[in-house]
């Protein structure tokens, strides 16, 4: 895999094309003209926890982009359902790999096109310091498994070219036990921080007076458990400890349904909270307090109009 | 005979004007707010709105000039109680002190200081517009009983509801005043906070069916802790729920507990939720919705310190 066509360029498809530029040929589709127009000139500088200029192909328009090995959908969950829409009848001899919180991406994605599909969850971050510059914050995996058409060589296979641009990667056999690990972590954290606008930070590991918010989170940890088990999903990590150990990275972290609600903006609350409630429910686990959260998240939504 | 009213905020306002207005009742106002007690003692303390009332209390800031006191009725916000029961418990050695305040637990902590009190809820509602000046929203009824660990001689329970009621706020004696009580707790902790952690009026709360649902368990959580200490609520707290919802009553109104988060002030939540809890819990009822609501809005309170 040489040609990789990062479709979406926030700030993950921008940390992805930007170091993956450095070991294949990279394009990027852009949703406005005015962005591929600005990456096309200047190329996409990475600062941070790296520190380089790369060139890319960048296009708004997916027919006049080069063909492609591997295309990565890197838009948040909210915009999947266009930007895969946008992608029907292209790069027809394309794996495409989904990145995108929650569950279902690789669903969405596959309705529009008949590619093999590689399921992707990134625990990495940056933050956008405009169009043509984004900064590596947060250097933890991006995890890669099979989906559709695909097999646990293809999902190593992209996990070792990511690996190889400098971004951490690894491959497994079966996505599920890290998905849901993160499933269950991103549903918990960012459904209590858009509610209380705290970033994610030590307040959610306290567990020592009643009202600790740490009781809160772990409560509903041990919800999503549950609903993992009776999916017959052994988690590959204990979302409890990813939670603990990162509130002790030393600095805050503000997660993206936190920094939604404050733009108001809409968020992912139904990719995350709503698909492990819908899941728990299909399953027979009752899970009251994921229920309340993603219902008290929704009314904050609609709360932006008066 | 003579009443202190501690805490002239809304609410103490609303019985300090009225109870002034009659002959045989000397009233005091005490308050933490020099500008607002100034103001009383210059013209008066105005009520405008659902009655028009100019009274004339003596107002104080100064615990030593509110002299022995036949009654105290307790007005604070309820995390105010102990420090202001702490400083006026002189003048009540010989007298009785009623809560008129919301949440519950505020009777135990005014037992900490005085020998009889009372146990009361009260309906009516208004806002300090500035000083020495309040709104009065809403008219309604009080009940006052004895605080059965450390009563006050009902006698003295019938003197006082007398005075109110003569005074305009209609007021009842009862042997048991925890049904009222319990009904208004329940209801505004099934309702505040929802609306504080979503930013909706109480009539957009009840109108969507997900968010009216956690309502309703919120509501039946507090119930069942009710039942268990052999409470019987005078009347069903949806019905007091649905009531308010209506376009007429308070379909726009922000709960106060709202209020409190947009100006950043702190909330009555370890009065509300973590009352209903901590009640639940010596009774051994699971709350588990009301501990998530508790812990959600101290996580509110905890962003504004970031």
């Amino acid at each position: 895999m040489t040609r990789v066509c990062v479709a979406g360029a926030g700030a993950i498809g921008s940390l992805l094309a930007g170091h993956l530029a450095r070991v294949a040929d990279v394009s990027v589709l852009t949703r406005r003209p005015e962005h591929a127009a600005a990456l096309e000139r200047a190329g996409l500088r990475v600062s941070g926890r790296s520190d380089f200029t790369a060139r890319v192909a960048a296009s708004d328009d997916p027919a006049s982009l080069p063909p492609a090995d591997l295309v990565i959908l890197a838009c948040k969950g909210t915009d999947l359902e266009t930007l895969s829409s946008r992608l029907e009848g292209h790069f027809p001899s394309a794996t495409v790999m989904t990145v995108q919180n929650g569950l279902g991406a690789e669903e969405i994605a596959g309705a529009h096109g008949d590619w093999p599909l590689l399921s992707a969850v990134t625990f990495m971050s940056g933050t956008r310091h405009g169009d043509t510059h984004v900064e590596y914050v947060l250097d933890t995996a991006t995890w890669i498994g099979p989906y559709r058409g695909t097999t646990g060589d293809d999902a190593r296979s992209a996990a070792s070219l990511i690996a190889s641009s400098g971004l951490a990667a690894e491959g497994f056999d079966d996505l599920r036990p890290a998905q849901w690990s993160k499933l269950i972590f991103n549903a918990t954290v960012n459904g209590v921080a858009a509610l209380t606008e705290l970033p994610h930070d030590f307040h959610f590991a306290e567990v020592d007076d009643d009202a600790a918010l740490g009781l809160l989170v772990r409560d509903l940890v041990d919800e999503g458990k549950a609903t993992a088990a009776a999916a017959g999903v052994a988690l590959r990590e204990d979302p409890w400890e990813m939670n603990v150990l990162a509130t002790r990275r030393g600095h805050r972290h503000f997660p993206s349904m936190l920094e939604d609600v404050k733009a108001k903006r809409p968020t992912e609350v139904e990719l995350i909270n709503g698909s492990l409630v819908r899941e728990a429910r299909r399953l027979g686990v009752s899970v009251p307090l994921h229920t309340a959260i993603y219902r008290l998240v929704k009314a904050k939504e609609a709360s932006y109009t008066s | 005979m003579k009443i202190c009213v501690v805490g002239c905020g809304a609410v103490g306002s609303l019985f300090a004007a009225n109870l002034s207005l009659l002959d045989d009742v000397e009233v005091v106002a005490f308050d933490l707010s020099q500008p607002h007690v100034d103001a009383i003692n210059a013209g008066g303390l105005r009520l405008s709105g659902a009655g028009d009332v100019v009274g004339h209390p003596r107002a104080t800031s100064d615990p030593s000039e509110i002299g022995a006191c036949d009654f105290g009725i307790v007005a604070t916000k309820a995390m105010h109680t102990d420090a202001a029961i702490a400083a006026t418990a002189g003048s009540f050695s010989g007298g009785c002190v009623a809560t008129v305040q919301n949440g519950i637990g505020n009777e135990e902590v005014l037992a900490g200081h005085v020998e009889r009190v009372i146990r009361g809820t009260t309906f009516p509602a208004g806002k300090l517009l500035e000083p020495g000046h309040v709104q009065w929203d809403v008219k309604g009824d009080t009940t006052l009983g004895p605080f059965e660990p450390s009563p006050a001689p009902f006698a003295a329970i019938e003197q006082l509801a007398d005075a109110c009621t003569r005074a305009g706020l209609p007021t009842a004696a009862v042997a048991d005043a925890r049904g009222p009580q319990w009904r208004k707790v329940i209801f505004n902790a099934a309702t505040n906070p929802v609306g504080a952690l979503t930013g909706l009026t109480h009539g957009r709360v009840c109108e969507r069916p997900d968010l009216r649902a956690l309502v309703t368990g919120l509501v039946d959580e507090g119930k069942a802790v009710a039942a268990a200490q052999g409470i019987e609520l005078d009347s069903d707290p949806e019905a007091l729920i649905d009531h308010a919802a209506k376009p007429e009553v308070a379909y726009g109104h922000k709960a106060s507990m709202l209020q409190d988060v947009e100006a950043r002030r702190s909330t009555e939540i370890d009065y509300l939720n973590g009352g209903i809890v901590r009640f639940g819990r010596e009774h051994d009822v699971p709350t588990p919705l009301n501990e998530a609501i508790w812990a959600l809005v101290k996580g509110v309170e905890q962003s504004w310190q970031q």
